[in-house]
């Protein structure tokens, strides 16, 4: 009887606690900054974009959500013709970022998306490419790899490094 | 005679009791949803409208635009009736409440006779509607209620008959009136308040007597079958079912209207005794509440045993001392 009184009292107790609910609209809860939401294509810091068109993330995508087409340009430079997210499929797992090996995929901390059509959960590249260069600044995929120009291979211009030997477990 | 002001009177009397009843029994939609968010660190329905009091509109236009669905293989007839059956009996009993002094609708010389009665026909809707599913939770929800209804009915008559001994009286108004006289009773009456409470709590299935129900069992007990403004009727019908017990305990063991006047007179004291009346009844409504925050729900075994072998002694030796006393005094 006397421990039915007190779960009253614990239970009273509880009309003054600090409230767990979040208001979200008026009140944004905190993503950290690796929450995994809206993707976005980066750009490195020359402004150029990262993404070389190796369909990696295309690959690594377990719901198939990405889709693109690599194309060159003129100083046979690989970049995607067009570059597609289907967000209604879209799980934000993380894996795109994962597989990419130029940094230009990221996840960021946003997932306000929501659409009263479906088609418009599909991201063009237009819609998915931002003019700065993501979580990782002053990154530039070409500095470190070399670059291959019409007439010159990987490390033959001056004052160029050989490239790494990315296959050799030497140092 | 009868005059015309008499029946003007009557027919005032009488929409205000429903009108209040009703608006507090839908109101309580709202008011146990943010009460029990409060007790569990949440805010509760806050959005619709100022403090979100417009949910309990937006629920009814929802309850009104489902489906009213008859399963196949239900008795139909039955299957309808059972909760209007529930709403019915609930409001007959607000026919003999006192809402202050010489105002109530019927103040009948067997008025506490015709509550034990009312409720004990609320049973039925239960029953009934459990029976006319043709489920076996709604059965077995049915056939817990009528056994708990009956089990606990015993000991509530008998927790009042301690009021009844000592105003002389089974009218709603002379127990009332003896409270202003003496004491409120839940001094004298300490043991039958206590009783009376864990019966009404009992009658109206609230937790932790909600084994009727038994979301976690019975998947909605009784009223499994029903959908739309059916279930809303079960709803609101056990909504009443709180608000008349609360103000049960309030008329019979807490003075009812009574309270402090602050020197008023004429129509304002009546109208400080009915809002005394309601901030007690309201009391009670939130304590109902916070048993449902609070407690678990007891085995149905315990439930029978703890009913018949604690309560009914215990309601009858409070009747035994009650009438003891009674008897020597009145010498």
């Amino acid at each position: 009887m006397l421990s039915l009184l007190r779960t009253f009292w614990e239970i009273l107790k509880h009309t003054f606690r600090r409230r767990v609910t979040v208001q979200y609209p008026e009140e944004k809860p905190y993503l950290a900054p690796r929450w995994r939401g809206r993707i976005i294509l980066s750009r490195d810091p020359d402004g150029e974009e990262r993404c070389v068109a190796c369909y990696l993330c295309a690959v690594a995508c377990p719901v198939d959500c990405i889709s693109l087409q690599a194309t060159e340009d003129k100083n046979g430079r690989r970049y995607p013709e067009f570059f597609r997210i289907n967000f209604s499929r879209c799980i934000f797992c993380g894996f795109c970022e994962e597989a990419c090996p130029t940094y230009a995929i990221q996840l960021t901390p946003d997932f306000e998306m929501g659409e009263y059509k479906r088609q418009n959960l599909v991201y063009e590249k237009e819609d998915l490419l931002i003019s700065g260069p993501g979580k990782y600044p002053g990154y530039n995929f070409w500095r470190v790899a070399g670059v291959e120009i019409g007439g010159k291979g990987k490390g033959d211009a001056e004052r160029e490094d050989p490239p790494t030997d990315v296959r050799s477990l030497l140092p | 005679m009868i005059s015309f002001k008499d029946i003007v009177a009557a027919v005032l009397t009488v929409v205000g009791v429903l009108f209040v009843a009703l608006t507090i029994a839908a109101g309580l939609i709202w008011v146990e949803r943010r009460l029990l968010a409060v007790w569990q660190d949440r805010y509760g329905p806050n959005r619709v409208g100022p403090l979100g009091l417009f949910q309990v509109l937006a629920d009814t236009i929802k309850l009104l635009a489902k489906e009213d669905w008859i399963p196949p293989f239900a008795d139909k007839p039955v299957f309808v009736i059972a909760p209007a059956i529930v709403m019915i009996t609930v409001l007959f009993s607000f026919a003999v409440l006192p809402v202050a002094r010489n105002i109530v609708i019927a103040d009948l010389n067997v008025g506490l006779l015709y509550f034990l009665a009312m409720s004990s026909m609320g049973v039925y809707s239960i029953v009934l509607g459990g029976w006319a599913s043709d489920n076996k939770y709604s059965l077995l929800g049915a056939l817990r209620a009528s056994a708990q209804m009956i089990s606990y009915e015993v000991f509530m008559g008998l927790s009042l008959m301690g009021v009844v001994l000592v105003a002389g009286s089974f009218k709603l108004s002379d127990v009332v009136e003896w409270q202003d006289r003496n004491v409120w009773f839940v001094l004298p009456q300490f043991p039958g308040f206590v009783l009376f409470l864990i019966a009404g709590i009992a009658e109206t299935r609230r937790l932790p007597f909600d084994l009727p129900e038994a979301d976690s069992e019975l998947v909605a007990g009784f009223h499994s079958e029903y959908s739309g403004m059916k279930f809303g009727m079960f709803f609101v019908g056990e909504y009443l079912g709180v608000t008349l017990v609360s103000a049960l305990i309030a008329v019979l063991f807490f003075g009812g209207w009574l309270g402090p006047v602050f020197g008023l007179a004429g129509w304002a004291r009546t109208a400080l005794g009915i809002v005394w009346l309601l901030v007690k009844t309201f009391l009670f409504i939130g304590f109902f509440i916070l048993l449902r925050a609070a407690l678990p729900r007891p085995r149905f075994d315990q439930l029978m045993s703890w009913g018949w072998k604690w309560m009914l002694p215990l309601a009858l030796a409070n009747l035994l001392v009650t009438g003891a006393v009674v008897m020597t005094m009145s010498k």
